[in-house]
């Protein structure tokens, strides 16, 4: 079987075939920036992914600076009103798109061949272009500020008639959103086609890891509404373009027909986002709390549970737009019923760690940090579906902190565990565990200081997306901007943390599975992970 | 399968470092550029458009004419013939969900907006508006026809599904091995094919000169032109993906057991089919 020799290119040259591409008849593997921009290498293409979502994830970062210095007094400091608006806008798209799932197709591509028992993505090739996609899209979001009329400025939801109005860069915005789209869709048809066709001999369906379920799940949840993204911002740019009149009454469209299709995408993103951070919190608990996961067959369905409904709840976004009463209704209850799948989740964590043999370790401080505040966020996600609540809580900074308080500590947190839990297993080093933990207690403190305060606010009334306010608001702005910068600075110490655990700094090398509770494959290879492994399928169990 | 010693059976492929998927970013983010550019009215824009598809270009041929090359090498086996037929299916699902918001933006114009638009209470700002389908909006004043159905619409239903018909014959002779029987059939289902375009496109002519039926004729004219438009447009590459297949034919590529690229043209093809069946009772039956 191993008839290539380990370490060689991994591919066997065309015999028999004389014709030249140009390209790919360099039998040599390129080094250097080259051996990057051509790499078909799962494990490259993973850290490529990491690196670029951190780089959004601190320019996604900036902005909400801007954006909370800004905030820090009312009256207008530093920014122009239109800039104002043009930085909410982007640091939802980048945060989104740039940030939060680069992150998690960066762990599928470096952990699931490595949990499957995977030679590599099902399509290499492909994959190293679902990556590079993401740099043009991410030039096209950051030059948008720099183009006359400035960036996109009508949030990141993209609603006519604002973007409809606005200048051209609204177009990079909808190009960039279709390059997005593009990479997140063949990102997906890879993990699909790796999950359902390479894992190795023995490892049914109800034995994979959950990780391996979540990203699944969310990757039929991506093909399914990513297109339909395309669509809406297709018609948005014939709208602005070639004079169709979609969103526009009076040629017979409608502006809330927008809200509808972007909804239809939008409220299932919430769990593309969601659902990779579930698949990783569930490999962490267990191992943290040496028990295998509570009730796995439920969380197989809950999560399922989750991604069907996620399609049937999208106007809970519109309670405000008029929706009929029967609309209102259906979708308020659809919508309260996620919290039976999601609690259902939440109290199998629990019942994991119960009578578990817990240590605290920075992967699980971040795990329990996500379990508190994910079901906060949760819960204020609740009082949310209630349509008499929400359409006086519509577009205030409760909404805001609801949504932070699910996407930061949700899914960011468990980004953070994700990284230390699996760092040994790329770098070859274990992390310095008290710089973890003081990168933990630091971004948790700093998290609540800065969203905690804006449940008082939106419910004392103050509006999202405005860079004045009344001086009632003050106080509460000043603390949240206070704990913003705070938790900015949180993660430049995360990246040094990166840094010194890439040198060695801890001094401690990481055996081949240095967590005693952990189970899965990834940890049956040496850390770091050799460039090629499971080049013949792995025995499992 | 004749497997030559290169194929290693049991063993996943995984092709070597590529140069063609960065070509392919850097064709996407000048098409990008290019578009945003000549749709802004800069002079910069169209060239810069035509440079970015001519990119495109180079980066299919090439990456496509690797991947010809290494299936022919028979590098593929089992297992990643089983992963292009996962993923075949799941891009064209992809595809079902871009067509199906353009078919909700149809139906919630016909069913919700419009009606809207001459319920009691729009009358305040559009006393005279009927709430009829097909509409052009209570603002658009210009008078049109809908395309009618029984026309050329019919004979390209007929067509198309004829096409998928005559694409079946051709996957049987592939699977009996009778190559001139296979290139006959092929051959006629592109030409099935192109003459639906043909029609397509005569259609709009006769559209815009006499019926005064245009993209920018209210929602009927938007709904019609993107559905029909966007269908069109993935007749074309369906057309050319299958002309690939015939051309591989024709220099004997495939065999009874390997030609999976031709089932996944086959299996685009269908799709396409099936959603003109869509487009032909929803767009210009109903």
């Amino acid at each position: 079987m191993a008839s290539v020799p380990h370490g060689a290119p991994h591919t066997t040259p065309l015999h028999g075939d004389h014709a030249h591409d140009g390209h790919d008849d360099h039998h040599h593997v390129p080094t250097g920036l080259m051996r990057y921009v051509t790499t078909t290498n799962h494990k490259d293409i993973g850290s490529m992914y990491l690196w670029f979502s951190f780089a959004m994830f601190l320019s996604g970062g900036i902005m909400a600076l801007l954006i909370r210095a800004e905030l820090f007094q009312p009256g207008l400091q530093i920014l122009e009103p239109e800039r104002f608006n043009q930085l909410t806008t982007l640091h939802g798209i980048v945060m989104i798109f740039g940030a939060i799932m680069p992150a998690f197709v960066g762990f599928a591509n470096w952990m699931l061949p490595l949990q499957l028992g995977a030679p590599d993505m099902a399509f290499a090739r492909m994959n190293n272009w679902s990556f590079w996609l993401l740099p043009p899209a991410a030039i096209l979001l950051i030059g948008s500020f720099f183009v006359p009329g400035g960036a996109a400025a009508g949030g990141w939801t993209l609603y006519p008639p604002l973007s409809i109005q606005a200048g051209m860069g609204m177009d990079m915005m909808i190009f960039a959103v279709h390059i997005m789209g593009a990479s997140s869709i063949m990102g997906s048809i890879n993990i699909i086609t790796t999950i359902l066709n390479l894992r190795t001999p023995g490892m049914t369906m109800m034995r994979m890891p959950m990780f391996a379920w979540t990203w699944l799940i969310t990757a039929f949840l991506l093909i399914a509404s990513m297109p339909v993204l395309a669509g809406a911002v297709t018609m948005l740019l014939t709208d602005r373009h070639f004079g169709t009149t979609f969103f526009n009454a009076a040629g017979g469209g409608d502006p809330v027909m927008f809200q509808h299709i972007f909804w239809f995408f939008g409220h299932p993103e919430v769990y593309i986002i969601a659902l990779p951070a579930f698949g990783v919190v569930s490999q962490i608990i267990p191992a943290f709390s040496r028990k295998p996961l509570f009730g796995y067959a439920s969380m197989v369905y809950a999560t399922a549970s989750i991604a069907i409904l996620s399609f049937i709840v999208w106007a809970h976004h519109m309670y405000t737009t008029g929706l009929p009463m029967a609309g209102q209704i259906y979708f308020m209850y659809a919508t309260m019923l996620i919290a039976v799948p999601t609690a259902c989740k939440i109290f199998n964590w629990l019942a994991t760690m119960w009578r578990g043999s817990i240590t605290l370790e920075t992967p699980m401080l971040f795990c329990l940090g996500f379990l508190f505040l994910f079901t906060l966020g949760g819960f204020t996600g609740l009082v949310l579906s209630l349509t008499p609540v929400d359409i006086q809580l519509q577009d205030t900074y409760y909404v805001v902190a609801h949504f932070h308080y699910v996407m930061v500590a949700g899914a960011l947190f468990s980004a953070f565990a994700a990284v230390y839990y699996w760092s040994p297993k790329w770098t070859g080093w274990m992390y310095e565990e008290k710089l973890g933990k003081i990168h933990f207690w630091w971004s948790l403190i700093a998290f609540n200081i800065t969203f905690f305060p804006q449940h008082f606010l939106g419910l004392a009334g103050m509006p999202r997306r405005i860079p004045d306010y009344n001086m009632q608001f003050a106080e509460w702005n000043m603390v949240s901007s206070i704990g913003a910068f705070l938790f900015g600075t949180a993660q430049i110490f995360f990246l040094v943390i990166v840094f010194r655990t890439i040198a060695g700094k801890s001094g401690i090398r990481a055996p081949a599975k240095p967590w005693d509770g952990a189970e899965g494959l990834e940890w049956t290879v040496p850390s770091p992970a050799p460039y090629h492994t499971f080049e013949t399928p792995p025995a499992f169990k | 399968m004749s497997a030559s010693p290169s194929a290693n059976p049991g063993k996943y492929f995984v092709p070597s470092p590529s140069y063609w998927p960065i070509v392919g970013s850097a064709a996407l983010l000048t098409l990008a550029f290019g578009a945003v550019g000549s749709m802004n009215s800069l002079s910069w824009g169209l060239p810069v458009l035509g440079v970015g598809f001519l990119i495109l270009f180079y980066m299919l041929f090439g990456w496509f004419g690797v991947v010809i090359k290494e299936s022919e090498g028979r590098l593929y086996g089992k297992n990643v013939d089983a992963s292009f037929r996962w993923s075949m299916s799941w891009f064209i699902f992809s595809e079902v969900m871009f067509f199906a918001a353009f078919f909700g933006a149809l139906g919630y114009a016909r069913m919700h907006s419009v009606p809207d638009l001459g319920s009691i209470d729009a009358k305040l700002l559009w006393p005279d508006f009927a709430a009829t389908w097909p509409s052009t909006g209570p603002y658009i004043k210009e008078v049109f026809s809908p395309m009618s159905a029984w026309g050329i619409p019919a004979i390209n239903t007929a067509l198309l599904l004829t096409s998928g018909v005559t694409l079946t014959i051709a996957h049987h002779a592939m699977l009996e091995n009778h190559r001139s029987k296979l290139i006959f059939w092929l051959a006629a289902t592109i030409i099935l094919g192109v003459i639906f375009l043909t029609l397509q496109v005569y259609e709009y002519i006769h559209a815009y000169s006499e019926l005064n039926l245009k993209l920018t004729t209210g929602i009927f004219g938007s709904t019609f032109f993107m559905l029909t438009g966007f269908h069109g447009f993935h007749v074309t590459i369906g057309a050319i993906m299958l002309t690939v297949i015939l051309f591989r034919s024709m220099r004997g590529h495939f065999d009874d057991k390997h030609h999976f690229a031709f089932e996944a043209a086959a299996w685009y093809w269908h799709f396409v089919d099936v959603v003109w069946l869509g487009l032909f009772v929803i767009v210009y039956m109903l």
